[in-house]
Order: C-alpha cells, then sequence, then structure tokens
C-alpha cells in the first residue's frame, strides 16, 4: 500500500522535525535561565579594588574597522582584566542609534557601554543620563586629547564620554588625473579653484567624473557635508531667536553651488550616493576629487582595496575666505549609561580602549596605518605614524580647523559643526536631505527646495517650542 | 502521435519553467557568487560573471568576527517555535472556522487580521516599555511569543484557506462511522491537510526567520537571531559588498535546507492517492 | 452543516486564539491610545503633558502627509497587481511535470527567504547602480544610457524590489492550491472539448478565488507597512517620491523619539487600513463564505 507508507513516512518527518525543534527550544529555554541577569546587577561590584567576579560588560558599538580591530584584541584587556568578559554587539549606524537612545532614555539596562557620537553626548550630558569620566586612571592621560575633540564630548569641562576615534572631512584627489591637465592642487584650496578643477578633469565619456560628493538623502549622510559646506559659505540652520534660514541669501548660494557642480562635474546617480558608494567609485578610479570623512584616507590608499592607491593627494576642505572651512567634526567615543551597576569594570574597559597603550597595542599588530585616527595628540607627534600614514598631518589640521562650539561664521545658538545638537535635528535633517536630494536629482529646483526646507523646519521648530 | 506531441510538449514547458526559474533566481545566484569574490572585484565594472578568484575569506571573516552559530541557533528557535506554538492554536481554530462556521466567523476572521494593521514603528516604545518591565528583554521566550502572536492570524487564515478545501464528504464519512472530533482532526483531517500545513509552516517560518524591526529592537545578544548578525555587516563605512553577501547565504542557507525537505509535503498526489 | 456539538465544540477550539489576539491587540492599542495624548519625548522623560489632540492635528497637517498616503496605496496596488497575476501565471507554469520541477521551484521561492534589508541592497547596488550595477552594464554593451533607477524612478524601483520579494508567497499559495484540484474533471473537460483558455476561465480561476482572496488580504496587511526597503534604497527621496506611511512615522515620529507623535500616527494608519480592508472585502468578500 505504498501511497500509505508513504503518508506516514512524511507524517513521521513532520512529527520528528517538530521533535526536534521541541528539543532545541527547551534546550534553548534551558540556557537562558543560567545568570545572565543584567537588568539585576548580578556582578556586584561593592568592595572597590579589581577582579569583580563574573562581571560581564555588554558593549554597543557601531561596525566600523576600528571597532572591529577593537573587538579582536579582546583578549589583551581581559588577560589585564581576569573576572571580566566582554559581550559584543555590533549594529550598523542607524540601528545602532536608536537601540542605544531607546535603552538609555528607558532605563532599559541592556547596554553596560555604549558607542555614541559627538551628536549624543552634549544632549545626553545635559540630561544626566552619562557617567561623567573623570577617573580613569593616573596614565590616561586626558590632556593628551585633541583640544577640538576634547570640546565635544565634554560639558562643563568634564569629559562625559572617552573618544575613541575621530575625523574630520577633508579633500582627496588623484595626482596624476592634476598632473595630466597641469592643474595643482594648493593645501588649502577655495571652493572657486575645486569647481573649476573638477569642470576642467570631467570626461563623461571616459568615466572619470570631476568630483564625487554625497547625495543620499539623511541627516548623517548628505547633510552632513552640506551642513558643513554650508559653514564655509557664510549660512547657519538657525539665527540666534532659532528662526530657520534657509530664506537666507548664504544658503541659497550654497545649495545653487552644490547642485550646479554635481550636475556638471559629478557621477551618475549621485543623489543616491552615500559614503559607500562614493568609495567605491574613487577607488575605481573614476572620480578626480572626493570630499569626505578623513578615514576614507586610509581605505583609498590601501592596494588591497583600491585600484588608485599610490595615486592619491590630499589637502583640506575648500572655503570661500569666510573663516570656515567645509570640514566637519565627528568622534565615536565610549559612554557609560548613569544608571550603570558596573561602573568600575567598565571604566577600566574604556580606560583600556581609549589609551595610549591601546594606540600601540594596535600598531605591533597590524601597524601604524590602523591605528585609530584622531583622538590624541602624542599620536600625531610620533614619526613612525607620520611615515606610516602619509595623510596625518591633513587629518590633523583639518581636526584642529574645526570648532564645534562655533562652528558658523555668524553667531548661533547651538553647537555641533556638521549637526545641530538638538533632538529635533536628526528628523529635520533627514526631511531637509530629502529635499536637497530632490534638487540634486533634479526633481525640483532649488529654490522649491529651499522654500520645502524653510517651512519643515519652520513647523517642526514652533512645534517643538524652540520658537516663541 | 500523441506521444511526441506530448514529448515536444514538456521540452519546451522544461526551458520555460527553467528560464523563468533562472530569471527570478538570479539576483540570488548573483548575491552567493558575489560572496566568494574579493572586496574590489565585488563592484568592478565590467563586472566579472565567473572568470573571478574565487576566494573563502569572507566567509573566514564573517565567521571569526560574529557567532554565526549561536545566531543560528537563535534564529531556528525563535522561527521554528513560534510557528509550532502558533500551530498549536490554529489548527483547531482553523478547523473549528473551516467546518462549523457560525454567523460571526467571517467577522472574527477579519478582527483577526486587523490586529496586524498598526505599523510596527507605532508601537514600537509601548512594546518596548511592557518587555523591559517583564524582563523580557533579550530572551528567547519573549520573542516566541511576540513573534508567534503577530503572526497567529496569518497562519489561521491560511489554513482556513486550505482546510476549506478539502471535500466535506470525507469528513461526514468519517462522522457516521463514529469518529469522534479529535479523532476526526488527527486520523482524517491531519493527513490531507498536510501540503497546506506544511506551506503554512513553511511561510511562516520565512516570515519569523527575516522578521527584522521586532527582532533587532528587543534582543541585544543572547536571543538576538540571524538578523541582527546581518545587520551588523549591512552599510558600515568601507568595502562591505562580499562580506555581506557571505553572511546572508549563510543566512538563507538553513531555509533553504528546509525548502528542500519540504518538497515532498507540497508535491500533490499524496492525498488524493490515500482518497481514491 | 454544523450539529449543536460541533458548534460547541467549534467555539471552544477558537477561543484560545481568540483571547489570545485580543490581549495581545488591546494592551498595545491602549497604551498607544494614551501616549498619542501625550507630549512624550523619549528624550525628555519625565516632562510629558497632556496634548490632547495636538498630536493627530500635527500629523495629519505634515504637508507630506497627502504625499505618503499616495505613495502607500500605489506601492500596494500595483505591487498585489504583479504578485497575483505574476504568481497566478507562475503556479501555472510550475504545475507542469517537467525534469527538475522541485528545484526549479525552489529557485522561484527562494526570493522570500532573503532578508528584506539584504535583498533591497543587493537590487539597489549590484544590480540597479547606474555606474557599478549590472543593469548599467548591460545597458551600455547594449549602447544605451543606464537608466538611474533610484532619482528618476524611485517608486517603481522600489515597487520592483518588493514585488520580488512577494512574488513567491503568491506563487506558493496558488501552486498549493493548485494541487487539489480535481484531476478528474480536468480530464473531463478535456474530453469534452473544452481548450485550455476556457478550463482556465471556467473551472481554474473559480477554484482559486479563495486563495487569492487570502493572497491579497495577507499581502495587503503587509505592504501597507513596507518599511525596511524604503529606508535602506532611498532613505523616503528623492524629495517624498518613496515615503509612504510608515516611513512618515518613522522620519516625522520616531527619528526624534517622539513617542506621542509616532503613536498617533500609528492610530491614523490602523484607521486607514481598515479603511482600505473595508473596501477590498465588500470587493472580494463573496470568496470568504463557507
Amino acid at each position: 500500500m505504498a501511497p500509505i507508507d508513504v503518508r506516514r513516512m512524511d507524517c513521521a518527518r513532520l512529527a520528528a522535525t517538530a521533535l526536534a525543534l521541541t528539543c532545541a527550544m527547551v534546550l534553548g529555554c534551558g540556557k537562558e535561565s543560567a545568570p545572565a541577569d543584567k537588568s539585576g546587577g548580578a556582578g556586584s561590584e561593592s568592595g572597590g579594588g579589581g577582579g569583580e567576579a563574573g562581571a560581564k560588560l555588554t558593549v554597543a558599538t557601531v561596525n566600523n574597522g576600528d571597532m572591529i580591530r577593537m573587538q579582536g584584541l579582546t583578549s589583551d584587556f581581559t588577560a589585564k582584566n581576569p573576572g571580566i568578559t566582554i559581550e559584543w554587539v555590533t549594529l550598523e549606524e542607524n540601528v545602532l542609534r536608536q537601540k542605544v537612545t531607546t535603552d538609555i532614555a528607558t532605563k532599559g539596562g541592556q547596554f553596560d557601554l555604549l558607542t555614541i557620537g559627538t551628536y549624543e553626548v552634549p544632549i545626553w550630558a545635559k540630561r544626566g543620563w552619562l557617567l561623567p569620566l573623570d577617573d580613569l586612571g593616573a596614565d590616561y592621560a586626558v590632556d593628551d586629547l585633541l583640544p577640538a575633540i576634547r570640546a565635544g564630548l565634554s560639558m562643563d569641562g568634564k569629559l562625559y564620554a572617552a573618544p575613541f576615534y575621530g575625523e574630520s572631512s577633508m579633500t582627496m584627489y588623484r595626482k596624476d588625473l592634476f598632473d595630466k591637465a597641469g592643474l595643482k592642487m594648493p593645501d588649502a584650496p577655495t571652493w572657486d579653484f575645486v569647481a573649476e578643477a573638477a569642470r576642467k578633469l570631467t570626461d563623461k565619456s571616459g568615466e572619470v567624473y570631476g568630483i564625487c560628493l554625497r547625495g543620499k538623502a539623511g541627516w548623517g549622510e548628505n547633510m552632513a557635508f552640506v551642513t558643513a559646506m554650508s559653514n564655509s559659505f557664510g549660512a547657519r540652520w538657525f539665527d540666534e531667536q532659532w528662526h530657520p534660514q534657509f530664506d537666507q541669501p548664504e544658503w541659497k548660494k550654497t545649495l545653487d553651488f552644490y547642485v550646479k557642480l554635481l550636475k556638471d562635474a559629478g557621477p551618475p546617480g549621485v543623489s543616491s550616493n552615500g559614503f559607500n558608494e562614493n568609495l567605491a567609485l574613487f577607488n575605481s578610479g573614476k572620480c578626480a576629487m572626493w570630499i569626505d570623512a578623513t578615514v576614507a584616507a586610509s581605505f583609498v590608499t590601501n592596494p588591497k582595496d583600491s585600484q588608485v592607491a599610490d595615486k592619491v593627494g590630499f589637502a583640506l576642505a575648500p572655503d570661500n575666505g569666510l573663516g570656515k572651512r567645509a570640514n566637519w567634526l565627528w568622534a565615536w567615543s565610549l559612554a557609560i549609561p548613569a544608571s550603570s551597576k558596573k561602573a568600575d569594570a567598565a571604566k577600566k574597559f574604556v580606560s583600556w580602549a581609549t589609551s595610549r597603550a591601546y594606540l600601540e597595542l594596535v600598531a605591533s599588530k597590524e601597524g601604524w596605518a590602523n591605528v585609530p585616527p584622531g583622538t590624541r595628540t602624542s599620536l600625531y607627534e610620533n614619526p613612525e605614524y607620520q611615515k606610516a600614514a602619509p595623510f596625518a598631518k591633513m587629518t590633523l589640521d583639518s581636526i584642529n580647523a574645526a570648532d564645534p562650539t562655533h562652528p558658523t561664521v555668524k553667531p548661533v545658538p547651538y553647537t555641533g559643526v556638521q549637526f545641530v545638537a538638538i533632538p529635533e535635528f536628526q528628523g529635520l535633517g533627514t526631511t531637509v536631505g530629502q529635499q536637497f536630494s530632490a534638487a540634486l536629482a533634479g526633481q525640483v529646483d532649488v529654490d522649491r527646495a529651499l522654500a520645502s526646507a524653510q517651512q519643515a523646519a519652520q513647523r517642526e521648530m514652533t512645534r517643538a517650542g524652540y520658537i516663541k | 502521435m500523441p506521444r511526441t506531441q506530448t514529448l515536444s510538449r514538456k521540452a519546451i514547458m522544461t526551458v520555460l519553467v527553467w528560464a523563468v526559474a533562472f530569471l527570478i533566481f538570479f539576483p540570488i545566484l548573483w548575491m552567493v557568487l558575489t560572496s566568494f569574490k574579493t572586496e574590489l572585484d565585488a563592484f568592478s565594472v565590467p563586472p566579472k560573471f565567473l572568470g573571478f578568484h574565487w576566494t573563502l575569506e569572507n566567509y573566514s571573516v564573517v565567521q571569526t568576527r560574529s557567532d554565526y552559530v549561536h545566531h543560528a541557533i537563535n534564529s531556528i528557535i525563535l522561527a521554528g517555535g513560534s510557528t509550532l506554538v502558533a500551530l498549536v492554536f490554529a489548527i483547531p481554530a482553523a478547523w473549528a472556522m473551516a467546518f462549523s462556521p457560525t454567523r460571526r466567523t467571517r467577522g472574527t476572521l477579519l478582527w483577526m487580521l486587523s490586529t496586524k494593521m498598526m505599523p510596527p514603528v507605532g508601537v514600537l516604545v509601548p512594546i518596548y516599555l511592557i518587555y523591559r518591565d517583564a524582563g523580557l528583554l533579550d530572551t528567547r521566550t519573549g520573542l516566541v511569543v511576540l513573534l508567534c502572536l503577530a503572526n497567529l492570524p496569518i497562519v489561521i487564515w491560511m489554513l482556513f484557506t486550505y482546510f476549506k478545501e478539502i471535500p466535506k464528504d470525507i469528513l461526514e464519512a468519517a462522522r457516521m462511522d463514529g469518529a469522534t472530533t479529535a479523532k476526526e482532526i488527527v486520523f482524517v483531517l491531519a493527513p490531507m491537510a498536510v501540503p497546506g500545513i506544511a506551506s503554512t509552516v513553511l511561510l511562516n517560518v520565512i516570515l519569523a526567520w527575516n522578521e527584522a524591526f521586532w527582532t533587532l529592537n528587543l534582543t541585544t545578544s543572547d536571543a538576538a537571531p540571524l538578523t541582527t548578525f546581518i545587520a551588523s555587516y549591512s552599510s558600515p563605512e568601507g568595502l562591505f559588498w562580499a562580506k555581506l553577501s557571505a553572511a546572508s547565504t549563510l543566512a538563507i542557507a538553513p531555509i533553504l535546507v528546509l525548502g528542500w525537505l519540504s518538497q515532498r509535503q507540497l508535491v500533490r498526489g499524496l492525498t488524493f492517492g490515500a482518497v481514491k | 452543516m454544523s450539529t449543536r456539538h460541533t458548534r460547541v465544540a467549534g467555539r471552544l477550539l477558537v477561543a484560545p486564539s481568540v483571547v489570545l489576539l485580543f490581549i495581545w491587540m488591546i494592551v498595545p492599542l491602549a497604551m498607544t491610545i494614551y501616549f498619542s495624548t501625550l507630549r512624550y519625548n523619549l528624550l525628555s522623560p519625565g516632562e510629558e503633558r497632556f496634548a490632547g489632540f495636538e498630536n493627530y492635528v500635527y500629523f495629519l497637517t505634515d504637508p507630506a502627509f497627502k504625499t505618503a498616503l499616495l505613495n502607500t496605496l500605489l506601492l500596494v496596488c500595483s505591487v498585489l497587481v504583479i504578485t497575483i497575476v505574476g504568481g497566478t501565471l507562475l503556479a501555472l507554469l510550475f504545475d507542469q511535470q517537467v525534469f527538475g520541477r522541485s528545484i526549479a521551484r525552489l529557485m522561484v521561492i527562494a526570493p522570500f527567504f532573503v532578508m528584506p534589508t539584504v535583498s533591497a541592497l543587493v537590487w539597489k547596488n549590484l544590480l540597479m547602480h547606474p555606474v557599478s550595477g549590472l543593469f548599467a552594464w548591460i545597458a551600455t554593451s547594449l549602447g544605451f544610457r543606464p537608466v538611474d533607477w533610484f532619482a528618476d524612478w524611485p517608486l517603481l524601483s522600489v515597487t520592483v524590489i518588493v514585488a520580488w520579494q512577494w512574488l513567491p508567497f503568491a506563487t506558493l499559495i496558488l501552486l498549493t492550491a493548485l494541487q487539489s484540484l480535481d484531476q478528474e474533471q480536468k480530464e473531463a473537460a478535456e474530453m469534452d472539448g473544452a481548450g485550455a483558455l476556457s478550463y482556465f476561465r471556467y473551472m481554474v480561476l473559480p477554484h482559486l478565488a479563495r486563495p487569492i482572496t487570502v493572497v491579497i488580504l495577507i499581502e495587503t496587511i503587509f505592504l501597507l507597512t513596507i518599511f525596511a526597503e524604503i529606508l535602506v534604497t532611498t532613505g523616503g527621496g528623492p524629495g517624498l517620491q518613496t515615503t509612504n506611511l510608515a516611513f512618515l512615522i518613522y522620519s516625522q515620529a520616531l527619528l526624534q523619539y517622539d513617542v506621542g507623535g509616532a503613536s498617533a500616527g500609528g492610530l491614523v494608519a490602523v484607521v486607514l487600513a481598515n479603511i482600505v480592508a473595508f473596501f477590498f472585502v465588500r470587493m472580494v468578500g463573496k470568496n470568504l463564505e463557507a
């Protein structure tokens, strides 16, 4: 009776699978009841000193190269601090930010160490959510931190997050293409020079584009770049009474310049190009210039990833002679929630991860070029680093040229170079970014885009209570 | 004469079927191929189809960096567990609604579906707060419960549809032979509904497997499934195509295996052989 | 025909599911309604204050609201049409006895296995990118200018990606339903001289009516809240062209942790979804009858 046998066999198979799943679930549930009680503070910190038995630190971090490298070097920390184990949660930036913010705002207690940036720190420190980090140990050398970065992470003189990685933005260009056209890039170019050079170097049929810039909509994508750019044109997001300034001539100049430049000399698909897309374009030789994060320098000069590794030159981000350049400032840093019950262990980790010794550890294992950049003066004074990283000086100059407390030519009520350090900025910045991206794609003209941005900002700021 | 016609017809059909399947499958094939390329090759223009330097480095990086096995087990528990629990509630409910419908049946069914109409983004914070207070954050139990409830309407609906296809006479015959309700379900209904149950299970497992919003927001590390695993490979700074492709290939591999295993259950001939 | 015995048994069997789903629905719903009347921002805890309908007014008077609504409907309807028509054709095709059918079938169902974020990324960068994507390469090889998909046709591109993901779902359900089609009736029809087309129209389609209804209902529920694909490819842009209701709630409320706004937006979305479902049920309702 073949059909019935077959039927029985399949029923049996289904039953077996069900049984297996149930076992797995039971086993899984069994494992769960093991003491991993984060919110209850099972790893007790009472009784000071070192060697807390069984403290497990959950670290939330972003998935960039330096953090991943740190993950690989965890054994160095655990060897020096027996009894502390580290659990890594690595996520993409936007997801990380949302999870971490939700967790700290609702006191969920999921994370013991947070990787946050210069955007979050001022906002959270003001709300008392972060532990001040003024006792990280005698040899932490807090004065060694780069002043601009330290300022971005402190409130009232106290450091609330320890910088792990710092960046600004700069101009990267193809020396060979410039030589061929008989152009020379100055160390501190102006926007007019950059625009002219870009147009000269564009060869659309040959698939070489004069300049690649971010265009993808997002407060941290295109708006980071355009805001920094607008600083160099004398524009600002809000005046001292928090009125949005998109209807002012400076913003019109900025956006006109940006859209026109990319239309004449930019690659196709620019309105959805972010950092990674531009990196891919530059590395495959399609861009003559690229203005973006200083960290890109290590990617474009890496022969494993880049076809133009040995042809890249560096210059500061352009300006218009008004006193501010078009570069930004960002630092990823480690912070500890104020409600943490594992503060001592967490501080040990922060101290280890952002100390001078850590930089030397990375250098010994992977070379000086792979050391996380942009945090300590001593790194930039180190001759070995200067040798291994030809972009070091330009990076340092760019970081020092950025002042988050006075980002613009005209006075403003906010801090932040390429963002406005208010909670509403994420949503507002994305909305405005969408408009600018549409202008880039030719869907709306510049005036419409600015008008929409102005209206959206006005609406949002009134609702949030900034505009009385 | 007829035989040759059928043969050539079969040949044309085979070609057509395979062409369509290949076209639809192509993006996945491309992704799997990319997982074996170096990052530089991954976005090269013109794209390299097969003549590139094959490497396993992406897989080794992915494996050393994140704990694939841990995440995979979590995914299996979450997807499988939530489906099983959903079935326990759904099979009786769907049976009742298919074979003993009342005036309220249609309304109940539609109401169940309406519980899924709230966009998750709107209800994230309330659920997060509830889970925080109940201590269910980052627990497998918490997520199994959530996924089960989220997909229960779908499971009930699909089972209802398949049960409706089953000819009533069989059940009547069984009843007249003296079978009780329970026996009716287990010995007569279930075997005939196997293709329907199998495809419901497969689809629900996939829905739970790929559910990214809740799993990303409500888990940290203990209960983190493969969706979290993937989230650590998407859009970092720097080139990541080959690694993301490798991570994704690893993430869909178990599902492909499950799909292959459940092929038999989806094939016709099983039930109607027995019926006839 | 239900006897009294089976009716009581029936209610008992349905009850647990109903109770569970009721609790699952009512608790978050109550919280959401409560939050939507507050000015509650996660970043300012302890500063909540009652705001009445303010959140709703703000959400509904958003200049982006109408566009988001339109985009949502467009997206849902076009994906539905593509997946149902395509799904039916594919189901018919794969119902045939061909060599290696199981593998081919698995290949067709495979797109549903991939995480939506990943498929969106693969489509955006490996296939559709105007410089380094496969489509661009094909276009330039044939002498055409590559299409900048996400700048010129953003909603269409998102639709293509979503339809590709959901086609397997429709195909699988319809294919399984086709399996239960009575072979004897088919042979009888053939012997009566009915052509393939009229066989399809008068025998297959009515049989598929109920599964198609289920596919429409289930897909609509999921498609109304599409989010991940948009976030990853266009971020709602350029402008507002790919902003749907779910994304609007995200960018207006969740991004700045405005819980009150997000709750209000969510409830508006629920109301609208119910309206849409009502119309669909009216249209295809008869297929749900016993």
